[in-house]
């Protein structure tokens, strides 16, 4: 099959959906690519470098007619036209918000598989397009605060006096906060972060940011009358420390999204007016509404106490190269996962959950929303059952212990009282050799137990003087003598195989 | 020739077993430690030679060996020595549990037949003296059988599975109860067994049913044990062995083979015990026999979801580009032979500059510390073959982890499922890594019949067919 890479139409959108390496990539997978003239130009990627890739470079129409349409952005009307019926579609499509858009396509008989609607797994991480989008808008909402403060954001003491660090805190600590807190601290800055979930506090320590929890006292009350009450409670907290950082530090960046819902309301006018001129926030969530009073959507605005509210919709479109082949990539996963045989044909499995999720039109057959995930491997309800039974036995009583050994020790007692003394003698000889045996092998190296067994294979051929001692009686009985001769060579066997065979093994040994 | 100096050579040879053994703790000290016990081994066999053939002049060893003795002695030795050493040099490193089984036979029957030997002679008066000839027999048979059967089974000319006779606990304890009874005959019988005696024909009748019953018990102990328990079985006969040298000793007054005995006897019983540990079972549950016989009902029925199959190439792809790899054998990769590939395939990704390492877990293979022999004869160096309690917290941190022919040492329902037959067992917590490929010839479950959650974890991937071929397929990838 031929894969089309048409030039995106959007006047602001810099990205493409394929780049020369994962041209190359495709064509691995047995497909044949035909990229618009000039698709790549401004994400740098020019178009002899897709054609030295393999791909051929092609008119608008041609790229359109193709049996897949790969690209970024959702189709428009000509362009749903201008695609061929029954063929593929991958792009954003923004199911949930575009009903219509879905009614158009199916109607044009078309096969749409949707990149933002990636199922949240982590096997389907490689094709998330959210994540990889997510992690370069975070760090250009970083790159963008940093070029809108008007002052370091590294401390430094210069002969012209001491500059302090800036102070950065994000908001949300998802895909693009991790990745704002990770290029922040890497200019410098002191990061703090927060997120509703406590449970990230530790992956926002690991990037070296300080986790800045919202102390909500009544929170432990969770049964049913109080969950409303508590999260109120929760609401007033957090804004108390939304209110105070505001105060304190210099940029704020906000990534907090709902899925399907606008966007939180997270920092009030009274908030941003508290800030120091020249602070900056950045809003992520700008396009969903925003996290900020007062940001709008691709625009930088300056408060009248001179804040500058930043609530660029493109980020990652600010980044195209990088994006261009992340999201590139993504696809190259998704058609990995759909092309089973390599042989350049799309074969859809429904009964996978990832290409379930992605399908939102199957041939004409809008299949959006798809069955909820169910989270794998829910564990039975059996081992519930089991629990109980293995409780763990209760610790012995020291005093049953103690009679227990004291019993023994009056046995034993006993037993040697009858004993003749020269027996005595060869026990003490046994019991001080098994503890010492015990010990000794104690120590050796997981590592030396097969030479060990050897070894003690060899010395147990000991036995030999055994029946070398039986031949001293020889001249009485002629069973004797075959049975020690026996003995003799079975023992020499394992004297000699036994010392052989555990200088061949340690021989192999050797360091790195 | 003096006795003083027979003993005293006892003393040195028994003196240096045991630094044999200590200098066996350390990879830097082992050889010295194997030459060690073998001079102790000369030593011991030299003066011992030589006093049965020059007489003592006292004590039990004062009559001497007649002159045609000594050529006796040395054919049997050299006969011995030739097909010991020749095994010995022959052994493919795989084939280490079998020998080592045999060797321990061999000890069995040379401890029955010395037994049987101390019988024939005529001149014992004490009481206890028959009762520990009885027990020296009793082990020296049951390490015989035992070890024969273990031979058998782990060279694979006898199925491994449980042999399970209805009562079998039944009549291993039968078993115990009929030496004990037969012990105590014999013993009350006193002097008069001896040949000649008036009690003779009796004494042989008694003694050689006592032998039967002791072989038929060793016979029936290791055949209930199944293939996967081996290493537990070979440790523990290897302790028996011990035990029959030591009752020897006893048995002939000789205090070096008790030292020998006991030293051998607590070293193959520490071994089961660790080997116990690591499986999460008591040695009598072991020693009772058939493992999944009673626990088999669950690990079916389970939906654990889809696993992902993957390719060489991919796989190649997947190393190259990792920092650090930890690469977890089972006994499968002796199985298919694949440790010399395996060993390429480390030394290629250390040329690349990837750090790879191994993670042991102590019941791999069919043998204590065999994955450690199969590694160093295929010359992966020992410092990069980690034991599972060294290497477990590592693998949070770690790209890659190949399982290759392991299963229950890498089943995370050991951990997870309380219901699991191998619950509560320690294993290799391989899932933690980012990537886990897995080796295996079918979606077939291992030994304990067990299903394992691993491969449909969402950072496993399988890569079926033969391990050998595939890991050079990946050779070749790279």
């Amino acid at each position: 099959m031929q894969i089309g890479i048409p030039l995106e139409s959007l006047p602001d959108e810099t990205r493409v959906a394929a780049t020369p390496k994962t041209v190359a990539q495709l064509i691995k997978l047995g497909y044949s690519v035909a990229v618009e003239t000039g698709a790549g130009s401004k994400a740098a990627y020019p178009d002899d470098e897709y054609a030295a890739a393999g791909a051929e470079v092609v008119g608008r129409a041609t790229a359109w007619a193709c049996d897949v349409v790969c690209k970024i952005n959702p189709p428009t009307d000509p362009e749903i036209a201008a695609m061929s019926e029954g063929a593929t579609l991958i792009s954003l499509i923004a199911a949930p918000r575009s009903p219509e858009l879905l009614a158009q396509l199916a109607e044009r008989n078309l096969t749409v598989l949707a990149m933002d609607s990636v199922p949240r797994i982590s096997r389907a991480q490689s094709l998330d397009v959210i994540s990889s989008m997510a992690n370069i808008a975070g760090y250009r909402a970083v790159i963008e605060a940093a070029a809108a403060f008007g002052s370091f954001f590294t401390g430094q003491v210069t002969a012209a006096g001491k500059v302090p660090p800036a102070k950065v805190f994000v908001s949300g600590a998802g895909v693009a906060g991790l990745a704002a807190v990770g290029t922040a601290r890497a200019l410098g800055a002191i990061v703090r972060a927060t997120d509703v979930r406590a449970e990230v506090a530790e992956q926002v320590e690991s990037m070296g940011a300080d986790f800045v929890a919202v102390e909500a006292g009544e929170q432990q009350q969770s049964s049913d009358g109080y969950a409303k009450e508590a999260s109120e409670a929760y609401a007033e907290a957090a804004a108390r420390m939304y209110a105070e950082q505001a105060k304190e530090v210099d940029i704020i960046i906000t990534t907090a999204l709902i899925p399907g819902k606008p966007a939180p309301r997270l920092i009030t006018e009274e908030m941003v007016a508290s800030m120091k001129p020249g602070s900056v926030i950045v809003d992520m969530a700008a396009v969903n509404g925003g996290n900020v009073a007062g940001s709008v959507p691709d625009q930088l605005v300056v408060t009248p106490n001179g804040v500058k509210i930043i609530g660029y919709t493109d980020l990652a479109g600010r980044l195209p190269t990088q994006a261009s082949q992340l999201f590139a990539t993504n696809i190259v996963n998704l058609m990995k996962l759909i092309t089973p045989g390599k042989d350049g044909l799309i074969v859809l499995d429904m009964n996978d959950v990832v290409q379930r999720g992605v399908t939102v039109v199957s041939a004409g057959q809008v299949t959006w929303p798809p069955p909820p995930v169910s989270v794998s491997a829910a564990p039975s309800a059996a081992p519930a059952a089991a629990v109980a039974a293995k409780e763990p036995k209760p610790p012995r009583d020291p005093r049953v212990t103690y009679g227990v050994l004291g019993l023994c020790g009056a046995a034993l007692l006993a037993l040697f009282w009858a004993s003749p003394v020269g027996l005595l003698g060869h026990f003490m000889v046994f019991m001080l050799a098994v503890v010492i045996g015990y010990y000794v092998i104690g120590n050796v190296s997981h590592s030396l137990h097969t030479p060990l067994m050897s070894v003690t294979n060899a010395i147990s051929g000991i036995i030999v003087v055994g029946s070398l001692l039986g031949l001293r009686e020889a001249d009485s009985s002629a069973a004797i003598v075959v049975l020690s001769v026996c003995g003799i060579l079975l023992a020499s066997v394992n004297v000699f195989g036994g010392f052989t065979v555990t200088h061949r093994m340690l021989k192999m040994f050797r360091r790195g | 020739m003096s006795i003083s100096l027979l003993q005293g050579s006892f003393i040195i040879a028994g003196l240096l077993f045991i630094l044999a053994l200590a200098g066996l703790s350390k990879h830097e000290t082992s050889k010295r430690g194997n030459v060690l016990g073998a001079i102790g081994m000369g030593l011991a066999l030299v003066f011992t030679i030589l006093g049965t053939v020059l007489g003592t002049g006292s004590g039990i060893w004062n009559n001497a060996a007649p002159k045609w003795a000594i050529a006796a002695i040395l054919i049997a030795m050299l006969i011995g020595a030739a097909f010991g050493v020749f095994k010995a040099l022959r052994v493919e490193m795989t084939g280490m549990p079998e020998l080592i089984a045999l060797f321990h036979s061999f000890v069995g029957l040379t401890a029955v037949l010395v037994g049987w030997n101390s019988y024939l002679e005529p001149g014992h008066a004490d009481k206890l003296h028959y009762g520990e000839l009885f027990v020296g027999i009793f082990i020296g048979a049951v390490t015989f059988t035992g070890s024969i059967i273990a031979y058998l089974k782990l060279s694979g000319k006898m199925k491994s599975a449980p042999l399970t006779l209805p009562h079998h606990n039944v009549l291993n304890l039968g078993a115990l109860v009929v030496f004990l009874g037969l012990t105590v005959w014999f013993v009350l019988l006193g002097p008069a067994h001896h040949v000649g005696g008036s009690g003779a024909p009796i004494g042989l009748i008694l003694i050689s049913a006592m032998t039967l019953v002791s072989l038929a018990l060793g016979l029936h102990l290791v055949a209930s044990i199944g293939g996967g328990d081996m290493p537990v079985v070979v440790s523990m006969l290897n302790s028996y062995s011990g035990w029959a040298a030591a009752a020897a000793g006893f048995t002939l007054d000789n205090d070096l083979l008790i030292i020998t005995g006991a030293l051998v006897g607590s070293s193959g019983a520490y071994l089961s015990y660790i080997m116990c540990k690591a499986m999460n079972r008591s040695f009598i549950s072991v020693i009772a026999g058939g493992f999944g016989s009673d626990g088999a009902v669950v690990g079916e029925a389970q939906d654990l979801g889809e696993h992902r199959e993957t390719t060489a190439v991919e796989v190649a792809d997947l190393l190259k580009n990792a920092s650090s790899v930890i690469i977890t054998p089972g006994y499968g990769m002796a199985v298919a032979q694949a440790q010399g590939p395996v060993a390429d395939l480390t030394s290629k990704l250390r040329a690349l500059g990837v750090e790879v390492r191994f993670g042991i877990h102590p019941v791999a293979g069919r043998l204590p510390g065999h994955m450690n022999v199969l590694l160093a004869e295929a010359k992966v160096p020992y410092d990069i073959v980690l034991e599972m309690d060294e290497i477990n917290d590592d693998f949070e941190s770690t790209d890659v982890v190949l399982v290759i022919g392991a299963n229950d040492t890498v089943n995370p329902a050991a951990l997870d499922d309380p219901t699991s037959p191998i619950a509560g067992m320690p294993v290799l917590e391989v899932w933690k890594a980012n990537t886990v490929v897995v080796f295996k010839r079918s979606m077939n479950t291992g030994y304990a019949g067990v299903q394992n959650p691993l491969f449909f974890k969402d950072n496993a991937v399988m890569l079926f067919g033969d391990a050998k071929d595939r890991v050079e397929d990946i050779i070749k990838a790279l």
